[in-house]
């Protein structure tokens, strides 16, 4: 892997001005277009994109209105991570350089259905980078719970009523179930943190072989949040500790932020409509969890 | 022409077809009765004998996932399944289909579950006919070999660009030794060009692929994957003429016929039961009956024509189904039939429905069923569909 | 050409004028997004401080750099708000369409 050190930094005043994800169909302030559109950004010119089924598939690729401005395809729901490592390896035996396979699919298209091959691309150490844009339901089919749905949420097959308050289960731990992979590089981003996602997606961009990526990134439609506040929303998850800041290097985990105070969660929780009807039990029981995963971090990862 | 014979199995005879079409990238995951055959490509790829990315795909959905990638960045690609593993990629046979990426793909035809069978019958493709692949069904190894090279020059064909399935009946064919030519390399090469598509993503022409498409276009994409499957007839006649004109072996195309120029009884079956037909026709023609046989190599695209034209000089025709469409008959004989719907004539028609999970057909029963196309004619019967090797009394 | 721009597509009249089979251009766009806003981000360039935020985390990436200016462009912007939110020096008004 190449040294993080002699990566040359990408940020708003460098990077290149050409935009890849252009003139798309994405509700307006459609967090999961910003995560594509940076990462595009980082990777460049040469790149393969695959995208499962899911929001940015649905609204990248309307024939005749192509927002990729570079080579992309859709592949199935399940089957993203291999027919991205059918690109990289097709790629190659044709005699190609220089070019980066991605894979952006969605929590539901990355912890459930496409789980099976995103393991096996993993364990094959196929060369692609998989980042999985996560706004925490099946949105594209109207908001259902995926396992990437945190406790409490409401959607359209956990309604909260009278006996359950919407989501019983919590989040599954995706980025430790992928780090147990010894893949070479894995992380966690924000996009209320946007450069230190660009840095993450830049030092993947640099991985010969899997890397993964699991970047938070909202949805007014589907959250119940004001289009302007997505990036805020994204910050605040972070802020209250809900979603956490870490990589996977070498065979080691990495806290890149370890606040001393958390910001309230319940405020986090009250600003979205798919929280709103949460009683102060739930979001006890969201507290500690989150204290209970930060206790587990920061023994064993600092 | 060098003469290179080898005594080889079904499936190590579509690994060398597959080594001598040097695709770019191989993605399969075993099953039972297709095993050999990625295991060679393995053992070939290891030995430097095959210049191939082999990937080793965790499932089957990813194995036709895989190949529709490197096909879609224009290379060649070749897949192996069979029965539960065919039917775990249905999904993606229709979008590879759909995606008009010519992957070629060796299926070993064996039966579904349930009940568990690792024994051959034709129902795992059959139930796959609508998912847009050309269809072929191979009888012995050598055609194995070759059709595995003609597949794909038709498949990767610019007026077809639709994936090709290469059928063979499982152990039967699959895991039974015969001696087989191996063509030469450099003759292959000849034969089939390197793989052109407009179909790709490139750095040079990038492209957006696998789109959704609204009401207003879908049919017409649909129309053209038709016509595309169409086209590939002409593409077949011409490929088996190339082929016999450079390696000396024919295969005629959609269909063989084996004496049917002055038959009045005639059965219509697919793959390696052909072998057995043939037998049990010389010995009824020695005695007087004008049986004969058609020999059904492509489901899709289907044999019209020929059938058509079987059924105006024929009097009576049964079809051997290796297969069972619950609730109605045999799919093989839906397709026949409704071909010789097309004809004004009256023929006797028969389905014989059997062979499921690995049971013998045996010469006597195909015997029987010539006797019983020349009874129902003589009664001039419409019709008939049946289990033809139930062991045990049935309840009609 | 540092972003796809508007293009004018022909309604197919044969089947042959379709693509064979789903394929397209990269970045061809028939279609504008503009009537989609109900309120349009203007920029007061006096308060702007050039930092890009706004250019950074534009969904859409209609945000670009002009001359040391920032510059939108109101073919795609969808009005979400995004950048009038984030701007440090609040020097982006959300205004009525
Ligand atoms: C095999 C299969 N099952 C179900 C679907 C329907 N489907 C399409 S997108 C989607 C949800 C996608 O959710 P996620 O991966 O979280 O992406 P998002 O839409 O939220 O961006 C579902 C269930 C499908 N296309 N294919
Ligand atoms: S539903 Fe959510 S994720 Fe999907 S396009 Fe709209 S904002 Fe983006
Ligand atoms: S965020 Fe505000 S200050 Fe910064 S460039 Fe945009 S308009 Fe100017
Ligand atoms: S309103 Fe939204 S789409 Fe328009 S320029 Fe601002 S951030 Fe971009
Ligand atoms: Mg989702």
């Amino acid at each position: 892997m190449t040294k993080v050190l002699d990566i040359p930094k990408v940020n708003a005043k460098n990077m290149t001005e050409k935009e890849f994800f252009y003139g798309h169909k994405a509700c307006a302030g459609c967090g999961g277009s910003i995560a594509v559109r940076l990462a595009l950004k980082v990777l460049g010119e040469r790149t393969y994109s695959a995208l499962p089924a899911g929001c940015m598939s649905a609204v990248g690729f309307i024939y005749p209105q192509m927002a990729f401005n570079s080579n992309a395809i859709i592949t199935t729901f399940p089957g993203s991570a291999s027919m991205a490592a059918g690109i990289a390896a097709g790629a190659k035996a044709l005699g190609q350089e220089d070019f980066k396979t991605v894979v952006f699919a969605g929590d539901g298209g990355t912890a459930d259905i496409g789980f099976q091959a995103l393991s096996g691309m993993i364990d094959r150490n196929d060369d692609v980078l998989y980042i999985c844009y996560d706004n925490e339901a099946y949105m594209n089919t109207g908001i259902q719970k995926s396992g990437l749905t945190p406790y409490g949420t409401k959607t359209t097959t956990t309604p909260a009523g009278q006996n359950i308050p919407g989501t019983v289960t919590h989040k599954k731990n995706l980025f430790e179930i992928i780090a147990a992979h010894d893949i070479q590089y894995a992380a966690t981003a924000s996009i209320g943190y946007p450069q230190d996602f660009l840095n993450k997606v830049n030092k993947a961009k640099h991985v010969k072989g899997a890397s993964f990526i699991h970047v938070y990134a909202s949805c007014p439609t589907g959250w119940g949040t004001p289009t302007e506040t997505s990036v805020e929303i994204a910050k605040d998850a972070v802020d209250c500790g809900l979603i956490f800041l870490a990589e996977y290097e070498d065979g080691e985990y990495k806290l890149n932020r370890n606040p001393k105070e958390f910001r309230s969660v319940e405020d986090y929780l009250k600003k979205q409509g798919r929280f709103k009807h949460m009683s102060d039990a739930d979001i006890q029981c969201v507290i500690e969890n989150r204290d209970k995963k930060w206790e587990r971090m920061r023994k064993n990862w600092l | 022409m060098k003469n290179n014979k080898v005594f080889i199995s079904g499936d190590e005879a579509v690994a060398q077809g597959v080594r001598l079409s040097r695709p770019h990238v191989v993605a399969a995951y075993p099953i039972t009765p297709q095993t050999i055959t990625v295991e060679r490509l393995s053992e070939m790829v290891e030995a430097g004998e095959m210049d191939a990315e082999y990937m080793h795909v965790e499932s089957e959905h990813s194995a036709i996932s895989a190949t529709m990638g490197a096909s879609a960045v224009g290379a060649r690609t070749f897949t192996a399944s069979s029965s539960q593993g065919l039917l775990y990629m249905a999904e993606g046979l229709h979008y590879c289909s759909g995606g008009r990426w010519p992957v070629v793909m060796m299926n070993a035809n064996r039966s579904v579950a349930l009940p568990w069978s690792i024994y051959g019958d034709q129902r795992d493709s059959l139930s796959l006919l609508d998912s847009g692949w050309i269809q072929v069904y191979v009888e012995d190894a050598q055609e194995a070999l070759d059709m595995i090279i003609q597949a794909y020059k038709i498949a990767e064909h610019k007026d077809v660009l639709t994936p090709m399935m290469v059928n063979l009946d499982g152990f039967i064919l699959t895991h039974t030794y015969e001696l087989v030519e191996i063509p030469d390399q450099e003759m292959v090469d000849h034969f089939l060009p390197a793989f052109e598509t407009p179909n790709k993503m490139s750095f040079e022409n990038p492209k957006n692929l696998g789109f959704s498409s609204r009401p207003d276009d879908n049919t017409e994409f649909k129309y053209q994957q038709n016509e595309a499957m169409f086209n590939a007839i002409d593409v077949i006649h011409k490929t088996d003429k190339d082929f016999a004109d450079m390696f000396g072996r024919k295969y005629h195309g959609m269909v063989e016929e084996y004496m049917c120029e002055d038959a009045d009884v005639v059965l219509v079956a697919l793959g390696s039961v052909c072998g057995t037909v043939r037998v049990v026709i010389d010995k009824m023609r020695a005695e007087g009956k004008k049986v004969g046989l058609l020999k059904i190599r492509y489901m899709r695209p289907f044999p019209v024509e020929e059938v058509k034209d079987l059924a105006k000089r024929v009097k009576a025709i049964g079809v051997i189904d290796k297969d069972i469409s619950f609730g109605y008959e045999g799919t093989v004989y839906t397709n026949v039939n409704s071909a010789i719907s097309q004809i004004d004539k009256y023929v006797f028609k028969s389905n014989f429905v059997g062979g499921l999970g690995g049971r013998d057909i045996t010469k006597a029963e195909i015997e029987d069923m010539y006797n019983k196309l020349y009874a129902g004619l003589e009664n001039k019967s419409e019709e008939t569909v049946e289990f033809f090797s139930l062991n045990v009394e049935s309840n009609d | 050409m540092s972003r796809p721009k508007h293009t004018e597509y022909q309604i197919p009249q044969h089947i042959n004028d379709y693509p064979t089979g789903p394929q397209y251009d990269a970045g061809f766009l028939p279609e504008k997004n503009a009537g989609w806003r109900t309120f349009k981000p203007v920029v007061n360039h006096d308060e702007c401080i050039y930092c890009l935020r706004c250019y950074l985390l534009c969904p859409d990436g209609t945000i670009m750099k002009d001359n040391g200016k920032i510059k939108i462009d109101m073919d795609y912007c969808k009005g979400c708000g995004v950048c009038a939110h984030e701007c440090p020096k609040d020097a982006i008004a959300m205004e009525k369409e």
